[in-house]
């Protein structure tokens, strides 16, 4: 036999002794897989979750304008007159400004917020409303029934739908009412040359700075906001609320290596017999050891893909249950949506140094001390 | 600050590793002081038993180093989403002083450990256990480093400030705030590669030259931990170029992306491998004084020369096809 051959059909051999001694003491196994693969999924859930979440906030703010600019008044929103609008169209790289109008209405009936909005791409007939999925499941409304609001001055304004919006894009639609230019101003008795904001579109990005920057001149009481800080924003908080989940698990994982530790160090009687007949038929220090180390490699592997892909299912499959309260905010209208899949080599990584790696270390000692036991000492 | 699971992740791999490594040095200091491998003494045992140990912790570490890389290299890409001027990892590790040093001395410590474990194993061949000394005085050398490189790394991560919009203030964050240099430069094109391949065909050469002699396998060491800078330079230099088809982007992290078919994985891997058991070899054949040492160097090396030599043949024929099939043209004829 070769020294190569060797060497793999040894591995092979004690990969098989290793399975064959796992398979012996089942129950002690399955209770460590159990509770390392829970460990293992609820870690992953966290992390498959965060950055599906990261992914949906970057589609949509794809759609967003480069740069939205919003008056200020001793530091408070205030909303934005005409004659800004006309100071920013000349501005060099900007192709138009949109004069936006947008808020939000408080409805008693159902206790939620409402974004009310009138849409630049599409003319409403006054009187008529569009609404999201959400906002017609809390009201039981369909297309064709009426809904009436309380104004800014008491009078009550109807509004008969038009349309519901499809759930394709719910995130951003599911609490939205698109309403006409006229009937949004007399709902909030906001004047005919005032707006909630514009919104700038710049398409080459590197000119977004130097346009901000101009806008900023122009305009000494407004603040442009950048689709990029938003963007770097959102990442930022996704990361931070994500961290905020896991921190309080390293108390579990702590439990989980003293776990590891205990199980590996309490060898059964049987066991010790086990290595001191071994040794005694010639199994070298070493060979007792990587049948060890074969043991703790076996069980992460399986706990790691179980783990996976429970969280896999449980996030993709059924969007987090477990963890969306935390992770996504809070809102009374929240939108429920499938998120992408999306899974990839950093998270997989992170995962294998938050619990196989702690497991390695935990188990090293006990594994080696059982390993360098003298065959007298157990056969006695 | 900021706070994330991958950084979480680096720190608890760098504060496990010291766990380990700590121990070891404690171990290692004992071992220079009363390894007598004549003697039967019950520390002498104790001490041989404790090995086995060492061994298997130093093998638990350059595991972990061989994951840390990767994952270092892919959560500062991915955070430079947060910060004003980068695009890519570059940009995030020059946004504040620490970034490069901690990458630098994680690769340095992935090569120790890497050499050390190639000492173990030498070592573990003879039955006189001839390298013992030399491989824990080496250990005693790793784990300052393992230290440095966990400090200087937390360091990198609690100096970045993601810039991002608070409430209170709309202030653009470019405006008068420099922004990071999100950019490599790399030498000329054709004495990189004159460099490259007169490094990688030297290393072969002494390596054919060992298979065949068995002489000169500490001049193999030697130009293999050459090797690796150059090579480096090289990628820098004209390999990134050719592999983005775009003459100005020298970036030699963005090879990992998926954009470019992981093909850096493919370049790293070999490279890594190949210097890191060069080095372990040239050290061991550097102290191979004693008969035992030389005896296993002529059993043992060979395979790991042949192995090593075909990673940088590898690198040098992977690298040379990049160039070749690139639509970019870099050299007139």
């Amino acid at each position: 036999m070769t020294e190569r051959g060797g060497v793999l059909a040894r591995q092979r051999y004690l990969a098989d002794y290793t399975v064959a001694a796992m398979a012996r003491r089942r129950a002690r196994n399955l209770g460590l897989l159990a509770v390392y693969g829970g460990m293992v999924f609820v870690l992953a859930s966290v992390l498959f979750y965060t950055s599906a979440l990261k992914h949906e906030a970057g589609l949509l703010l794809a759609e967003a304008p480069e740069i939205v600019v919003q008056r200020m008044i001793a530091g408070r929103h205030d909303l934005i007159p005409g004659g800004h609008t006309a100071a920013l169209t000349g501005i060099r790289g900007v192709r138009e400004v949109q004069p936006r109008l947008w808020g939000y209405h408080y409805d008693a009936a159902v206790r939620a917020n409402y974004t009310l909005m009138v849409p630049p791409d599409r003319d409403l007939e006054p009187g008529t409303a569009v609404i999201g999925p959400a906002l017609a499941r809390a009201r039981g409304a369909s297309a064709g029934d009426m809904l009436s609001f309380r104004g800014h001055d008491g009078a009550l304004t109807a509004f008969r739908i038009d349309a519901v919006l499809p759930q394709a894009s719910t995130l951003a639609s599911a609490d939205l009412l698109l309403v006409a230019e006229k009937d949004f101003r007399r709902l909030f008795g906001i004047p005919e040359d005032r707006h909630t904001d514009l919104a700038l579109h710049v398409p080459n990005p590197r000119e977004v700075q130097t346009v901000a920057e101009k806008v900023l001149e122009a305009l000494p009481d407004s603040r442009p906001i950048l689709r990029d800080e938003i963007l770097r924003t959102y990442d930022a908080v996704f990361d931070w609320r994500s961290a905020l989940v896991l921190l309080p698990l390293s108390g579990a994982l702590l439990a989980f290596a003293i776990l590891a530790w205990e199980k590996a160090s309490g060898l059964s009687a049987d066991e010790r017999r086990e290595i001191g007949i071994l040794k005694a038929i010639g199994w070298e220090t070493s060979d007792v050891l990587q049948m060890k180390l074969w043991e703790g490699a076996l069980i992460s592997l399986l706990a790691f893909l179980l783990g996976t892909t429970a969280a896999y299912w449980h996030v993709f499959g059924l969007s987090a249950p477990l963890l969306a309260p935390v992770m996504q905010g809070w809102s009374v209208l929240y939108p429920d949506f499938r998120l992408t899949p999306t899974v990839s080599a950093t998270q997989l990584l992170t995962l294998f140094f938050l619990t196989v790696f702690p497991y390695l270390v935990a188990t090293l000692v006990p594994v080696w001390r059982a390993a360098v036991t003298d065959p007298d000492e157990v056969m006695r | 600050m900021m706070v994330q699971a991958p950084i979480l992740a680096l720190i608890l791999a760098d504060v496990l590793t010291l766990l380990l490594l700590v121990p070891a040095a404690v171990f290692a200091a004992e071992v220079l002081r009363h390894w007598d491998l004549s003697s039967g003494h019950a520390r002498q045992l104790r001490l041989e038993k404790r090995t086995f140990l060492i061994g298997t912790a130093l093998g638990l570490v350059f595991l972990a180093q061989l994951a840390v890389l990767p994952l270092f290299v892919h959560t500062v890409d991915r955070m430079a989403l947060q910060i004003v001027g980068a695009m890519c990892a570059v940009g995030t590790l020059n946004a504040n002083a620490w970034g490069f040093p901690a990458l630098w001395l994680r690769i340095l410590l992935f090569f120790l450990a890497a050499a050390w474990l190639v000492l173990h194993r030498l070592d573990g061949r003879a039955p006189s256990y001839p390298l013992t000394r030399a491989k824990y005085a080496l250990l005693l050398a790793i784990v300052p480093l393992a230290g440095a490189a966990a400090a200087v790394q937390l360091a990198f991560f609690l100096r970045l400030e993601p810039d991002v919009i608070t409430s209170c203030c709309g202030s653009l964050f470019s405006q008068g705030a420099e922004s990071v240099t999100a950019h490599m430069a790399g030498l000329p094109a054709l004495p990189a590669m004159v460099a490259l391949y007169g490094v990688l065909g030297l290393v072969l050469a002494t390596g054919v030259v060992y298979l065949r002699w068995r002489r000169g396998l500490v001049l193999f060491g030697g130009l293999s931990a050459l090797a690796f800078p150059v090579a480096i330079a090289a990628v820098v230099a004209f390999v990134s170029l050719y592999v983005y088809e775009h003459p100005l982007h020298h970036c030699p992290f963005c090879l990992l992306k998926r954009e470019y078919g992981y093909v850096g994985y493919a370049l790293y891997l070999p490279l890594f491998g190949a210097t890191a058991l060069g080095l372990g070899l040239g050290l061991a054949a550097a102290l191979a004084r004693r008969d035992g040492v030389q005896q296993v160097l002529a059993q043992g090396a060979p395979r790991l020369v042949v192995t090593a030599g075909a990673g940088f043949a590898l690198f040098a024929a992977l690298t040379a096809w990049l160039s070749w099939q690139s639509n970019l043209i870099l050299l007139g004829y």
